[in-house]
């Protein structure tokens, strides 16, 4: 379970202090699938990234199944983000000189895995996405969809807890998001909480809870009715 | 994960060959300059004898004015012998090996041959080929028997043999020193000592003598040194005899002592002596005997000039400005790469993998730059070898000596690329670890 209690997160320079995050108090439960809508600069990354402890807060409290985050050391904090979250990027954040087999395989290098657990977890997400054929294909020669897909691989292939995906159909035309939307519902039927960040309306109204931001703050929550029926009207 | 991160770091080098090529140009550059300069400089002020420095003392005792040190350096004794305390000390038991020795010039010729010739000769004891282990192409020294009374024997330089008798096997043939019959027992092979660390009397990278004969041929001839001989006493010397009789030093004296116990019964000796010529009158200033082993000797006796030492420095501020241009390139590299660094942060990687994993790529560039750096420097050297002709460099003395330091300096190479390259990667890796991943993921 994912809770935050009056999180503030704030960036300064010399001459100006900008809220990203303004008491911003926010609980998602295991198997949710939450999106996090609003206009730019209303702080969704912000959350996704203190959500995904890539960025530390100022104020508030935030615990991770039951874990307070603010306590823990720079090596605890990457384990649990290493075992527990998942990160899908808009721009995919493939690494450009491996392969697809060996992109997959990047967090559970810092898991310390053994090889072949390793190599059973890889090939079970690449089947899972489609791509198993493509292992050995770098990400160049990949279309963004497929690019995606790959993300999608390494994100689950870690059987994280939490799967946070900033905008992860913006650079893909529409036919491509929706496998993307597709491919991640059917993630999050398997158990998996998802946050997803997007400008898309219609993308959102297939998550279970929509969190509408502005300024840092929850400004609207909207729940909607069990994915199966909305997914079915979405698809129609 | 070694083995992992290894592998990134040669995707990393494939990556940016120009960077990489440039750093290890930079690092190799460094570490041949500083290669060359320290060989050159252990050459000149190496330890020829290193591998005996345990056993090899040469044996010093301040008999000097006592209103007045010698020379430049008055915390040394005189780095000479006079014959009489030489004389008592080489009685002694103690030693595996001793010698007392000088170098005067005798007239060689042979009958019906090459005109009479000059030589340098040193008088010596027979002990002094097997304690500075003196290679020999033909027969050996003369036994110890041969050196009291002196017996007329000779020992060649090959050069000089070279001259005498073309090369061949001369060992048994006798020839005319200052109008006296010597058989000859032995012709040294290749022996150039740099530097001269048995006598540094004379020049420190003189060449050793061409001839060789038992040292009690210079009393019997009444031959002097040509090489210092120092005085401070108002005495009446008229005769040889007065000569040997007096406080001059003219004589090196080496001890070759096989353990702590032998030296301490030397010093013993020495001391126990000193104070009985205190009672007599002499050795008026502090007592100062000393044993010395050649490393301490040639810092003693300043062999080293303060050029080399300079020229030192100057190769170790050349590396300093090198991985200077070292870290600014990996500054600049490691940076370029921060997106996906950020990347691996997201996935796990906690700061001190990140920092560990540019760590390692960062030690597999200095391991390129050493080993071109060694090939570098080998290039150097096979230049200054060719600057200092190899003519006068010949067994463990003179050419060996720098290919000792080649062996040792491999490992010694790979160390200063490994220590020099791995510092100045130290920021950068902690550096690039430091970033915040969150920019740099939205920046890809």
């Amino acid at each position: 379970m994912l809770k935050m209690q009056d999180v503030s997160k704030i960036y300064r320079t010399d001459l100006i202090e900008t809220y990203a995050l303004r008491s911003f108090s926010l609980q998602v439960s295991a198997g949710e699938f939450v999106a996090v809508t609003g206009p730019s600069g209303s702080g969704k990354t912000t959350f996704l990234n203190v959500a995904g402890l890539l960025e530390s807060f100022e104020a508030g409290s935030y615990e991770l199944d039951g874990t307070d985050v603010q306590r823990l050391s720079d090596d605890a904090r990457s384990r649990l983000r290493n075992e527990r979250i998942g990160f899908i990027f808009q721009s995919f954040n493939l690494i450009p000189d491996l392969d697809v087999f060996d992109n997959v395989d990047v967090p559970l290098r810092y898991r310390r895995l053994t090889g072949a657990n390793r190599r059973e977890r890889i090939t079970s997400a690449l089947d899972l996405v489609g791509l198993t054929s493509r292992a050995r294909h770098m990400p160049s020669q990949l279309s963004g969809g497929q690019q995606q897909r790959v993300a999608i691989a390494r994100a689950i292939a870690g059987d994280p807890a939490f799967l946070l995906a900033d905008e992860p159909t913006g650079n893909l035309d529409s036919l491509m998001a929706r496998q993307v939307m597709d491919l991640l519902e059917q993630i999050n039927e398997m158990g998996t909480t998802i946050l997803l960040v997007t400008h898309d309306p219609e993308l959102a109204r297939r998550a279970q809870r929509n969190v509408h931001l502005v300024d840092g703050q929850i400004s609207d929550f909207r729940a909607y009715e069990p994915r199966s029926a909305a997914t079915e009207a979405a698809r129609a | 994960m070694f083995a992992y991160y290894t592998r990134l770091a040669l995707k990393s080098f494939r990556r940016n060959p120009g960077l990489t090529a440039l750093m290890v140009i930079a690092i190799a550059l460094g570490i041949a300059v500083c290669i060359m300069t320290l060989t050159v400089y252990h050459a000149m002020s190496g330890n020829p004898i290193w591998w005996k420095n345990d056993r090899l003392y040469t044996v010093t005792m301040d008999n000097w004015d006592p209103q007045e040190p010698y020379r430049e350096q008055p915390r040394l004794p005189p780095p000479q012998m006079t014959y009489k305390d030489s004389q008592y000390l080489f009685a002694a038991n103690i030693p595996e090996r001793k010698v007392v020795m000088y170098s005067t010039n005798g007239v060689i010729s042979q009958a019906g041959s090459v005109t009479p010739e000059r030589v340098s000769t040193r008088l010596t004891s027979a002990d002094f080929f097997s304690m500075f282990e003196v290679p020999f192409l033909y027969g050996s020294g003369w036994s110890a028997a041969a050196d009291s009374p002196p017996q007329p024997v000779i020992v060649l330089s090959r050069e000089e043999n070279d001259k005498l008798f073309g090369g061949m096997n001369s060992v048994g043939r006798t020839l005319r020193w200052n109008d006296r019959e010597f058989r000859i027992v032995g012709v040294l092979d290749d022996w150039f000592p740099r530097p001269r660390y048995y006598d540094l009397t004379g020049g420190n990278f003189d060449p050793p003598e061409k001839a060789y004969i038992p040292f009690a041929w210079g009393v019997e001839l009444e031959l002097l040194s040509n090489e210092d001989t120092d005085c401070w006493k108002p005495e009446k010397i008229d005769t040889f005899k007065d000569f040997v009789a007096s406080d001059c030093i003219w004589l090196q004296m080496w001890v070759e002592l096989p353990d702590a116990a032998a030296r301490a019964r030397m010093q013993s000796l020495m001391d126990g002596y000193w104070a009985q010529q205190h009672k007599a009158g002499r050795f008026q200033r502090p007592r100062n005997n000393r044993l010395t082993n050649v490393a301490h000797w040639l810092r003693d006796r300043e062999v080293v000039a303060n050029d080399n030492r300079v020229l030192v420095g100057l190769a170790f501020a050349f590396l300093a400005v090198c991985l200077i241009n070292t870290v600014g390139l990996l500054l600049a590299k490691f940076l370029n790469g921060a997106a996906v660094t950020g990347v691996r942060r997201a996935l796990g990687a906690s700061r001190r993998q990140i920092f560990i994993q540019h760590l390692i790529e960062v030690g597999a560039l200095s391991v390129l730059g050493a080993a071109l750096g060694l090939a570098l420097a080998a290039l150097g050297l096979a230049a200054v070898h060719h600057l200092y002709s190899a003519a006068h460099l010949g067994h463990r003395g003179g050419y060996q000596e720098l290919t000792h330091f080649d062996s040792v300096g491999v490992v010694w190479a790979l160390l200063l690329a490994l220590a020099a390259t791995l510092a100045a990667g130290l920021y950068p890796a902690w550096r690039v670890g430091r970033l915040p991943p969150a920019l740099y993921l939205k920046s890809q």
